[in-house]
Order: structure tokens, then C-alpha cells, then sequence
């Protein structure tokens, strides 16, 4: 099966051992990967800030660079989610709109990619030590993959998995919102970084980079010594 | 009162919400309650999901024939003895109840709680006219001694703790007992009771109003709104337009989402209809009655891409489910209707200049669009006002507009972004330290005033896969 690999712009700055994961595991489990080098941003900083028209520039770009793909997948709940927006942001526009609706419909996020399409739920990894999963708001309400990634961490051989209280709840990042309502965001995070340190775990697992920097930075702040991984990371150790 | 509460700005409201340690603690308390009752409900029915797309069909239906169903309701009223006003503004409103309470010559008019008439601010309208207005909820009661405006639409003094209380009725009212609920509560009944009993006119809010029968429906577990629209003789309704359902089938269903939604209880203790005045040959009911049909700036929202604001029954679920809500309180939204519905309602109803920051008071987390028992897309809907503020109202600052046009330039040309990611780390290197930018320049300082910002990695993901596909793995 080809698929073809939406980094995120954030991890391809920030962290880009995920996008090595994930191109690894999809390897793994049968896949051929390219990696379509025009890519760069889903447009969501600038579409939840209200500027749709930058942001329609941007996710113009992305549905050029995803052309000629069967599936985009990407290791990230609300980028992913931000494309299968698109249908409803070009409806009005008879240039872009059927564009929009197949990169929409062969996108998936990777946990969700892996279960609920190739039907693999054990990825062979095996990880000691004990984890707690955020599940971040845009994975699980945007894009409503509530079970993807817990199923997959349940097949994680070793892994020692404790419940974060509150999971539910947003860890204050909302992209731009970390920034303009800096005070409240501060809070928010504030209160998930305690309910992390509550489940003693040594690793925070998520599946959205955002959510990872805001309460990895946070915990950091704080002294705190729990690590952050991003679940491509724990679903990668063999 | 009005829409708008009090002069402070947006941020002074936030951090004096957020440095309230007292109101945070009691906010998230109540917060947690609501939130675990209204699970238990959910899981009770068993299919709450259908449940929810019920009642929103249920709204959308109304609303798109809401010229229909208000007219019903009129003629039923009208029917039933009563007379029908409406009232395009706040003002009309005001100034119908004001002529009603002159005529009766009334002195004391009892109260139960409703939003519409903080929104219009009806109580100072008619302390204007010499009316002496009594809040009969326990919670509003507690507020109107207090002179502190309500914090949330279900639970109005649900920022305040049994020991504040408890001051307040020691230095209004003269009680002298403890801080226990029960002491308290039982005091106010003692005190409300001759209120009730020695008011002229009675005035409620109106949870639902049944087009078929012309039937006001109320919903307290306090037993106020039954008192109150039973010993006075004269009785006013003040209603949100929005609020009119078809039959007492829609009644029946809404009422079962709005009392599990909003304080997980299956039925609240009262559930009171009244229809018109004392019909010849009947033994109970008003000898006048008036129901006051409220649209300040409804209309203007039928037919928009908000309509579904005004399916809202009220419920406050998107308020307890609402991380931001928690940390500030409802003050902080500086109006009547506080919360993800608040900052979704308050520019519709009263413009942008005041309220321009609701709409982005929310972290977009649709934690309220999941709660809303009417599926309202209220994250969605928060977006749609930050574009209309951005494109039409042209209200962000110029550095903003800027940072965005480069936004739209580096996300559409793949070499710009390509140069950028690369070059990322290097630019950042005046302010990162082990990997860590601790104290970050320019909008950055928003971040890291709360949290470190992480280096940007030594090599992008892109110019590793290259290397990997020119020759074997890295």
C-alpha cells in the first residue's frame, strides 16, 4: 500500500524523530512511504485565528502537494483534522472544491491510519515503562478518533499504562490561543501538568505535537522529570 | 443591568478571575458535579446520542418556522385571557412591564429567575418606576443582596461559598446562625415567604412556551417559580422569543434534555406550566396576565450562519464542560450570558466593539460543541466570529494582519517554507540555552512566560528523509 507522509509542520521543525517513527512503523506493517516535498502547513494558525484567506493559501498548497497521493497520513490528530475541514472551507469554490473533498477523504491520522484501515492493532513494539496518554481535544472531537491510540498502547509489550485524570480536559495550547490568552492558557496548563505528575507515570504519551510542547515545556518549567513522547516514539521501540 | 457588565476591560476581568482562588475553587467543584451528573444521566438513557439529534431537530424545526409557532402561541395566549406583547428592544419590553406594574399600582413584584430579564435589565427598570423587585431563586436572592451580578445561567451564585453567604445574610438580613446549608436555606425560605406573600405582581422568566396551549413552562427545584406565579394576582412572562416549542410532545422532550444537561437530575422538583389568566368557572390562576415576547437582536440572527445559537434551552452543559470558563469564572466574560454560549451569543446580541475578545476566549478544544445537548457547533461558531472580526470588522491589530499575510506566503510556496524550517534553529539560537528557550522574544514571550519553548531540532525531518532515499538509512 503507498502512503504518503503529511509530516506537520511542527514536527518537521520541532521534533522530526516522529516523522523517522512513523515512516518506520508504516514500514513495518507493509507500506511504502513517500514523503511529497511541496507540503507545508495545514493552515491552522491562521484559519483559528480568523484569517481564512491566509490560511486558504496555505491549504491550497497542501491539496497541490497531495494530489497524486492514495492516502495522506500524519502523525498529528488536529492537522489531520484541520484537512478534513477543507470540504466545508472550499464548498463555495468550484475551482478547489472537489479537490478538497479527496484529500479530505484519503486522509488519515496514523493510530487511526493503522487500526481502523490496515487493521493492525499490535505494531510489535515493546516498551518499558510506565505511561499516561493525553488524548488530545482535536483527535478526539475534530477528528472523533477516540480508541485508535489506546488500542495500539494496549498491544505495546511492557508498557505499564495509568489513567490521566481529567484526560478529557484541554492542556491550554489551542495553537494561537497559548499566545493571545497567554493568562488562561497558563492555567490550563498548569492544572494538566498537575494531573500528569498525580498518575507518577515516567512518560506523557500524545498524538498532537501542539499538546506535547505545551505540557512537556510546562512540566519542564516546573522541574518536573516525566518525559514527553509522542506515541509514534513507544509504538517504534522493538 | 444589561448585555454588558461593568467597565472593566477583557484583561482585567481575566486576571482578576484568575487570582480569585476562592471562586476558582468553588467554580470547579460545581463544575465537577454537573459534569459527573450529567454523565450518569447520558449513561442511563443509554443513547443519549439520539437523544441529542432529537433535540436538535426539534430546535431547528421551530426556529425555521418560528413566524408560525409565535403567532400559535399569541392566539393561545390570548385565547387563555392573556395579553401578548411583543417587544422589539429591551427598551419596549421595559417600558410594557414598567406601564403594567403603574396601572396595578404595585409596590412589591416577586421574581423567579430568568436571564432574559437581566439581559434587558428589567429589575432597575422597575426600580425606576418605585417597584420594589424581589429575586425569589435562592441563588439570585443571595446576588441581588450582594449587588454582584450572576456568574452562570443555571447556578447563578455558583461562584460564592456557604461561608460568603452566610456574610452577606448576617449584614443584610440580620441572621445570626451558622454557616450550615440547611440553616441558610431555611432562613431565606422564611424571609421569601412574605415576599411572596405580600407581592402585587409576579414575574418569571419562561424555560419553554407550548405554541398548542399557549403554556409558559418553568422549571425550578426550588418550588419559587410556582410561588410566584400562583400568589400574586397579576403575572408577567418575559420570554426570548427562541423559547417557543410546537407541542407539549417537544415540551416533554426538551425538558428531559434540559434537565438532565444542565444538573443531571432525570426531573427537576417543579415543572410549571401556567396558561393565561382565571377563565370563568376555573378556581385558580391570575386575574391578569401579560407574556412579554422579547426579540432584542433574535431576529437579526434567523436566517445567519448563527441561527443555531438560538436553539440553546439554556442548559449551561458547554459552561461546566468549559476548561477556560473554570480558570476565570463567568464575570470574566463581562456579560449576562458567560461561557462558550456566552462568547457565542454576547457579539450577536450586542455587537463586536464590546466583546470583541469573547470569541477568542476559548482554546477551541470543542468540549462545548460535545456537551451541548441541541448540537450547537459552538467551537465552530467561535471561528466565525474571529473571521467576521478579522475580514469584515477589521478589528486585529496591523502586526497581526502582517504575521498572517506571511503566513499565507511561507505556507504557499514550499521553497520559502523549506528555507525557513531549515534555517528555524539558527535564528532561534540567541535565545535557546540546553535546547531550551526559556525566555522567548517578541510573541514568543506569551509562551514562555508559562512554559519553556523547545529548540528546533538539529536536522528537519524533510532533509533526513532525502539523505535516507540517496543512500540507506541515517
Amino acid at each position: 500500500m503507498k502512503v504518503s507522509l503529511f509530516i506537520t509542520c511542527l514536527c518537521d521543525m520541532f521534533s522530526s524523530d516522529v516523522g523517522k517513527d512513523t515512516v518506520e512503523i508504516l514500514e513495518r506493517v507493509g507500506c511504502e512511504v513517500d514523503f511529497p516535498e511541496t507540503q507545508t502547513c495545514c493552515g491552522q494558525p491562521a484559519y483559528n485565528s480568523g484569517y481564512l484567506t491566509d490560511a486558504k493559501e496555505s491549504m491550497k498548497q497542501m491539496m497541490k502537494a497531495f494530489r497524486f497521493s492514495d492516502y495522506v497520513v500524519g502523525p498529528s490528530g488536529s492537522c489531520v483534522g484541520m484537512l478534513k475541514e477543507y470540504p466545508k472551507l472550499f464548498e463555495n469554490d468550484l475551482v478547489w472544491r472537489d479537490e478538497a473533498k479527496r484529500l479530505a477523504d484519503k486522509s488519515y491520522e496514523v493510530t487511526q491510519f493503522l487500526v481502523d484501515v490496515l487493521g493492525v492493532v499490535d505494531v510489535g513494539s515493546t516498551f518499558k515503562g510506565k505511561i499516561t496518554y493525553h488524548p488530545s481535544c482535536h483527535m478526539t472531537r475534530i477528528l472523533g478518533v477516540k480508541d485508535a491510540p489506546m488500542t495500539l498502547l494496549k498491544h505495546v509489550e511492557g508498557a505499564d499504562l495509568t489513567e490521566l485524570p481529567a484526560k478529557e480536559d484541554c492542556c491550554g495550547f489551542g495553537g494561537t490561543f497559548a499566545v493571545k490568552n497567554s493568562m488562561i492558557s497558563g492555567e490550563m496548563v498548569k492544572e494538566k501538568a498537575a494531573h500528569v505528575s498525580e498518575t507518577g507515570a515516567d512518560y506523557l504519551v500524545g498524538g498532537d505535537m501542539g499538546c506535547l510542547l505545551n505540557i512537556g515545556g510546562r512540566m519542564r518549567r516546573e522541574g518536573k522529570h516525566v518525559k514527553v513522547a509522542h506515541i509514534t516514539e513507544i509504538l517504534n521501540q522493538h | 443591568m444589561s448585555i454588558k457588565l461593568g467597565d472593566a476591560s477583557y484583561e482585567e476581568r481575566v486576571q482578576e478571575g484568575v487570582q480569585n482562588e476562592f471562586m476558582r475553587q468553588a467554580v470547579a467543584s460545581a463544575q465537577g458535579r454537573f459534569r459527573s451528573g450529567k454523565q450518569k444521566q447520558a449513561d442511563k438513557l443509554g443513547n443519549w446520542e439520539d437523544w441529542r439529534t432529537l433535540g436538535e431537530e426539534i430546535r431547528t424545526h421551530t426556529l425555521e418556522n418560528i413566524d408560525y409557532y409565535l403567532q400559535l402561541l399569541s392566539d393561545n395566549v390570548s385565547k387563555r385571557g392573556g395579553n401578548v406583547f411583543f417587544a422589539q428592544t429591551a427598551e419596549e419590553a421595559n417600558d410594557y412591564i414598567q406601564h403594567v406594574i403603574k396601572e396595578k399600582n404595585a409596590q412589591k413584584v416577586v421574581k423567579s429567575k430568568s436571564m432574559v430579564t437581566e439581559e434587558i435589565g428589567m429589575n432597575e427598570a422597575l426600580e425606576e418606576v418605585g417597584a420594589d423587585v424581589v429575586e425569589s431563586d435562592l441563588g439570585e436572592w443571595i446576588l441581588q443582596l450582594d449587588e454582584d451580578p450572576p456568574s452562570h445561567i443555571v447556578a447563578p451564585a455558583v461562584h460564592k461559598n456557604k461561608e460568603q453567604v452566610k456574610e452577606t445574610f448576617t449584614e443584610k438580613k440580620g441572621y445570626n446562625q451558622s454557616s450550615q446549608p440547611e440553616e441558610l436555606a431555611s432562613f431565606a425560605r422564611e424571609q421569601l415567604r412574605q415576599e411572596f406573600l405580600s407581592a402585587d405582581v409576579g414575574i418569571t422568566g419562561c424555560n419553554f412556551a407550548v405554541a398548542e396551549s399557549g403554556a409558559v413552562t418553568l422549571v425550578t427545584n426550588e418550588g419559587n417559580a410556582r410561588m410566584a406565579t400562583t400568589i400574586p394576582d397579576t403575572q408577567i412572562s418575559v420570554m426570548g422569543m427562541e423559547r417557543v416549542v410546537p407541542t407539549y410532545e417537544e415540551l416533554d422532550i426538551l425538558v428531559s434534555l434540559l434537565t438532565r444537561a444542565a444538573v443531571g437530575q432525570d426531573l427537576t422538583s417543579y415543572v410549571t406550566s401556567i396558561t393565561g389568566t382565571r377563565l370563568e368557572g376555573e378556581t385558580d390562576g391570575p386575574e391578569d396576565y401579560h407574556l412579554v415576547i422579547v426579540d432584542n437582536g433574535r431576529s437579526k440572527i434567523l436566517g445567519t450562519e448563527f441561527q443555531s445559537a438560538l436553539h440553546c434551552i439554556r442548559c449551561a452543559a458547554c459552561i461546566n464542560v468549559c476548561p477556560v470558563y473554570r480558570h476565570v469564572g463567568g464575570h470574566a466574560y463581562g456579560s449576562v450570558y458567560p461561557g462558550p454560549i456566552g462568547a457565542v451569543l454576547t457579539p450577536l446580541l450586542d455587537g463586536y466593539e464590546d466583546h470583541k475578545e469573547l470569541p477568542y476566549a476559548s482554546s477551541l478544544c470543542g468540549a462545548c460543541t460535545e456537551a451541548c445537548p441541541v448540537k450547537i457547533p459552538l467551537h465552530e461558531q467561535l471561528i466565525r466570529h474571529r473571521e467576521i472580526i478579522v475580514e469584515q470588522e477589521k478589528m486585529t491589530p496591523r502586526s497581526e494582519r502582517l504575521a498572517m499575510k506571511g503566513f499565507a506566503k511561507w505556507g504557499s510556496s514550499p521553497a520559502a517554507y523549506k528555507m525557513s524550517t531549515a534555517m528555524a534553529r539558527s535564528a532561534m539560537k540567541p535565545w535557546t540555552k540546553d535546547e531550551t528557550v526559556a525566555n522567548g522574544p517578541g510573541p514568543l514571550k506569551g509562551w514562555t512566560v508559562n512554559r519553556d519553548f523547545p529548540a528546533p531540532a538539529k536536522q528537519t525531518f524533510r532533509s533526513w528523509f532525502k539523505e535516507r532515499q540517496k543512500g540507506g538509512e541515517s
